[in-house]
C-alpha cells in the first residue's frame, strides 16, 4: 500500500509541480512563510483537484482516512519532490479536525469543504502580546451581543501567521470577565474581512513578514461560530494543538536533509570539508537528523500498548528537532564563511541564510524551549510544577 | 515501521528486568569488587542457562530462538541499566554474531550449541578493542602436524577470565584465522586495573600454545567484512548498554533529588534541576528512537548509522552520570553511593570500539570524501 502510494505522490507530483506552478518548487519554507500567496492558494486548489488535501479526514467530509503511515509517506514525497509550504496547513491540519471533532453539523457543512477545496484559508489567533508562553494569559474579550447572540470580541492577537492572506480566524478569547488563567476562555471562529478587524504584518528579521499583529475592535463572530460551550475554550484550544502530532515534521525533516546536503555542497566547494571540527559537527549533525527521524516515527505511532513509553518522547520530540534545526543554523553560516564572499547571488546561500536567520525562532513558537523542559519535567518526569507568580 | 516494542518484546524486557532487579543489586557488585572478583559466575549461570538469553539471536536452524537485533538490544540496555558483571556483551554481541558471519563448520556449530545452552561463556581477543573496526590480529598461527601453534599477544581481552573460550583470530599465511581457545591450553591471563571494575579485561599472552586442528573454526579465513557484521552488533550492544545505564543512573537520580531538602524545599523543585534533567530525556529520547530504528533494520544499516549510534549513546550515557553526580553532590563522589560506577563505565565503554571523535569521522568521510553529497 505503502510503496503504490509513494509512487502516486511522486508521479503526481512530477506531472504537476511544473508549468505555472514552477517558481514555488522548494519554496515557502522556513523564514519565507509570507512568499507568493495567490499561487500557493492555486496551488492548494491544484492539490485538492488531485484529492491530496485533507488525507487524514473522513471519506464523508471528502478526505481519504489514510493512516498516519500513509499521510506521513504523503510528506515525505511531497517535500521531497520540492512541494513549497502549504498555505492549507492550518486548515487541514489544525481547525478542520477540531471542527470535526467538536464542530456541530451546520458548522462542519459550513466550514470543512471549503478548506478541503482549498477555497477558505484560516489563521490561529492565539498568541497576545502579554499570553505567550503563558497563554492562559488570555486578555482579549468576547462580550455577547444579547440582541443576536453573536459575540463582540476586543483585544490584540500577534504572530499570527499568515492572517493577511487567510479569510478565517479562530480566536480564543476570554468570555467571562472576571474569570483567570484557563477558566471562562471561548473558542471563537470569525470572518477576518471585516471592520472591526485590522491586520498589521510585522516584518521579521530575514526582512520578510509572515506574521502579523491582529487587532479586534468589537470585531463579530457569529452566534453560531462558537466552537464548543462557552468555558470550553482552552479545551478546544489544546486539543487543536493535538491532532497535528508531528505528521507534517516528517515532510518538515526532508527539507531539513535538503538544507544538510546544500551545507555540505558548499563545504565540499569551499574547503570547509577539511577542516577536523567542521567535518565532526557536520558528522554530528547528520546523526541527529537520522535519530530525529527515528524519534518522529515512535512519536507518530498509533501503538496504544505503547502510549505511557512514548509519552516522554512525544514531549521531547519538540524540543530535539527545534534545537538541532537551530544548530543546523549556526553551521550553515560557519561552512559559507565570509559574510557577502564567494558565492554571493547563489540561491543556496540566500536559503541557508534565511535559515539561520528563522531558526531561532524554532526554539521559541509552539511553546519555548523553556516550556518544552517545564513540562517535560512536570508531566513526563514528574517533578513538582513552578508556582505561579502574582505580578499581574 | 513503527520502532515500538511488540507484546513480546515487551515480556522478556519485563522479565528480564524484574529478574536482574533481584539479582543484580550494586550491593552486590560492590561486594564483588571488593571480594577482589571480576564478576558474578552465579548471575552469569542464571543468565545463560536458565534464561537462556545467549541463545536469542542464534537463527532457529542453528538451534536457536532466532529473534532479531530489537530483542538483543532490549536485553544488554537491561544489562547495561544494572552494570551486570558478567560477559554477555562479549558472548551475545561478539562472538556469537563472529561465529554466525563465519558460516558453515563442525566446530563453529558445536560452539553455537554450547551457547544457547549456555554452556559457555565467549571472549574475542581482538587486535585492539579501543578501534572502532576491532584492529588488525596481533596474534600468529602456524600448522604443526595435524594442529596449530599460536603465538602472540592480546594486549586488552574485554572478558578473558571468565570466558571458558575465548575467540583468536590470528595472522596465518597473510591471512586472518579465527581459532577457539578452550581454558587452559597453556595461555597467559593476566587481569588488568582498569577504570570501570564492572567490566574486566585481561592480557592474553600465547606463547608457542598448541591447538588441535578442530580449534580453526573458519574454513578458508576471517575476512573484513565477517568481522564488520559482528562489529556491528557489538555497537549495538555497547550503545544499548549505554542507553540502559543512563535510564538507570537518571532513574535513581530522579528519586534522590525529590528526597533531597535544600532550602526548605526537594531540590528537584527547582528549575535549574528540571531542566537538566528534561534536557537529558531529550538526548534519551533521541538515542534510544535511533538505537530502535537501526534495531528494526539492522541488516540493511550502514556503518554511518552505527556511527551516529555511537556517538548519542556514549555522548547520553557520560552526561547522565555526570549529571546524576552533580545533582547528588558531595556523595556522589563517594564509594558508597551508586553513581560512580556508572560514570567509570560510560567513560571506559565509550572508549570500547572507537572513541567519538573516530566514529564521528567515520560519517564525515561517507558524506564529504566520496561520491555525490549523501
Amino acid at each position: 500500500m505503502s510503496d503504490a502510494l509513494r509512487k502516486e505522490v511522486r508521479d503526481w507530483m512530477a506531472k504537476h509541480l511544473t508549468g505555472r506552478f514552477a517558481p514555488l518548487w522548494m519554496r515557502a519554507g522556513a523564514g519565507e512563510g509570507d512568499v507568493m500567496p495567490e499561487l500557493r492558494k492555486e496551488w492548494e486548489r491544484e492539490l485538492a483537484a488531485g484529492r491530496w488535501t485533507c488525507l487524514g479526514w473522513p471519506e464523508e467530509h471528502g478526505g481519504r482516512a489514510l493512516s498516519v503511515a500513509e499521510q506521513v509517506v504523503f510528506q515525505e514525497e511531497y517535500s521531497r519532490a520540492g512541494g513549497p509550504g502549504r498555505m492549507g496547513h492550518i486548515g487541514e491540519g489544525l481547525i478542520g479536525p477540531t471542527i470535526l471533532d467538536y464542530g456541530t453539523d451546520d458548522q462542519k457543512a459550513r466550514f470543512l469543504p471549503p478548506i478541503r477545496a482549498g477555497e477558505a484559508f484560516w489563521a490561529q489567533g492565539y498568541s497576545e502580546p502579554s499570553a505567550g508562553s503563558d497563554l492562559g494569559n488570555i486578555r482579549t474579550r468576547a462580550r455577547r451581543d444579547e440582541a443576536t447572540g453573536d459575540w463582540l470580541v476586543t483585544g490584540q492577537k500577534i504572530w499570527t501567521s499568515m492572517a493577511h492572506v487567510s479569510d478565517w480566524i479562530f480566536v480564543l478569547a476570554r468570555a467571562e470577565p472576571d474569570s483567570v488563567g484557563r477558566k471562562g476562555l471561548i473558542f471563537l471562529m470569525m470572518k477576518l474581512d471585516q471592520p472591526g478587524i485590522e491586520i498589521q504584518p510585522i516584518r521579521q528579521i530575514g526582512g520578510g513578514a509572515e506574521f502579523n499583529s491582529v487587532f479586534f475592535d468589537g470585531a463579530r463572530a457569529e452566534a453560531r461560530d462558537v466552537l464548543g460551550e462557552v468555558g470550553d475554550g482552552w479545551k478546544i484550544a489544546m486539543a487543536l494543538l493535538g491532532y497535528e502530532r508531528g505528521i507534517s515534521t516528517l515532510g518538515q525533516q526532508m527539507s531539513f536533509a535538503q538544507e544538510l546536503d546544500l551545507i555540505i555542497e558548499i563545504a565540499r566547494e569551499n574547503g570547509a570539508a577539511e577542516r577536523a571540527a567542521i567535518r565532526q559537527r557536520i558528522a554530528y549533525a547528520w546523526a541527529g537528523l537520522r535519530a530525529m527521524r527515528s524519534l518522529a516515527l515512535r512519536v507518530l505511532s498509533e501503538d496504544p500498548d505503547a502510549e505511557a513509553e512514548l509519552m516522554r518522547e512525544r514531549l521531547a520530540y519538540k524540543y530535539q528537532w527545534a534545537t538541532w534545526h537551530r544548530d543546523l543554523g549556526a553551521l550553515a553560516m560557519d561552512v559559507i564563511g565570509l559574510d557577502g564572499a564567494p558565492i554571493e547571488g547563489d540561491p543556496r546561500r540566500e536559503r541557508l541564510e534565511q535559515m539561520f536567520l528563522f531558526t531561532p525562532a524554532d526554539t521559541i513558537y509552539g511553546g519555548t524551549n523553556e516550556i518544552q523542559l517545564n513540562i517535560l519535567a512536570e508531566v513526563g518526569l514528574g517533578m513538582p510544577r513552578e508556582p505561579r507568580g502574582t505580578l499581574t | 515501521m513503527h520502532l515500538t516494542l511488540t507484546p513480546d518484546q515487551r515480556m522478556i524486557r519485563d522479565e528480564g528486568a524484574r529478574f536482574l532487579a533481584e539479582r543484580a543489586s550494586s550491593e552486590k557488585l560492590r561486594a564483588l569488587i571488593e571480594a577482589g572478583t571480576r564478576w558474578d559466575r552465579d548471575l552469569w549461570q542464571a543468565i545463560a542457562a536458565e534464561l537462556g538469553w545467549c541463545a536469542i539471536a542464534v537463527p532457529e536452524d542453528e538451534g536457536g530462538l532466532g529473534m532479531g537485533a530489537t530483542e538483543v538490544l532490549v536485553l544488554m540496555e537491561l544489562s547495561g541499566a544494572r552494570l551486570a558483571p558478567v560477559p554477555l556483551w562479549s558472548t551475545l554481541c561478539l562472538a556469537t554474531p563472529l561465529l554466525l558471519a563465519l558460516g558453515a563448520g563442525k566446530a563453529r556449530a558445536r560452539l553455537l550449541e554450547r551457547i544457547v545452552a549456555g554452556e559457555a561463556a565467549l571472549a574475542v581477543a581482538l587486535g585492539d578493542p579501543g578501534a572502532a573496526d576491532g584492529g588488525a590480529a596481533t596474534i600468529t598461527a602456524r600448522a604443526e602436524g595435524e594442529g596449530w601453534v599460536l603465538d602472540g599477544i592480546a594486549a586488552r581481552v574485554i572478558d578473558a577470565e571468565a570466558a571458558d573460550v575465548i575467540l583468536v583470530p590470528a595472522v596465518i599465511d597473510g591471512g586472518t584465522a579465527l581459532f577457539a581457545l578452550e581454558r587452559d591450553m597453556g595461555q597467559e591471563i593476566a587481569p588488568l586495573e582498569t577504570l570501570d571494575a564492572t567490566r574486566p579485561v585481561a592480557r592474553l599472552t600465547l606463547d608457542g600454545v598448541a591447538l588441535p586442528g578442530s580449534a580453526r573454526l573458519d574454513a578458508d579465513g576471517l575476512t573484513a567484512d565477517q568481522m564488520t557484521r559482528a562489529l556491528d552488533m557489538a555497537h549495538l550492544g555497547l550503545a544499548a548498554e549505554q542507553i540502559g545505564a543512563a535510564r538507570a543512573v537518571m532513574d535513581l537520580t530522579l528519586d534522590y533529588i525529590a528526597e533531597r531538602v535544600q532550602f526548605g524545599r526537594t531540590i528537584a523543585s527547582f528549575q535549574a534541576i528540571k531542566h537538566r534533567c528534561a534536557a537529558l530525556e531529550v538526548d534519551m529520547a533521541e538515542a534510544r528512537a535511533l538505537a530502535l530504528g537501526i534495531a528494526a533494520e539492522f541488516d540493511t544499516a550502514s556503518a554511518e548509522d552505527i556511527a551516529g549510534l555511537r556517538v548519542l549513546a556514549g555522548d547520553l550515557a557520560r552526561k547522565a552520570a555526570r549529571e546524576a553526580i552533580q545533582m547528588h553532590g558531595g556523595v556522589a563522589i563517594t564509594w558508597e553511593y551508586d553513581p560512580h560506577f556508572y560514570f567509570k563505565r560510560a567513560q571506559a565503554t565509550a572508549a570500547l570500539l572507537g572513541p567519538r571523535d573516530a566514529h564521528l569521522e567515520r560519517i564525515a568521510a561517507a558524506l564529504l570524501d566520496q561520491g555525490d553529497a549523501a
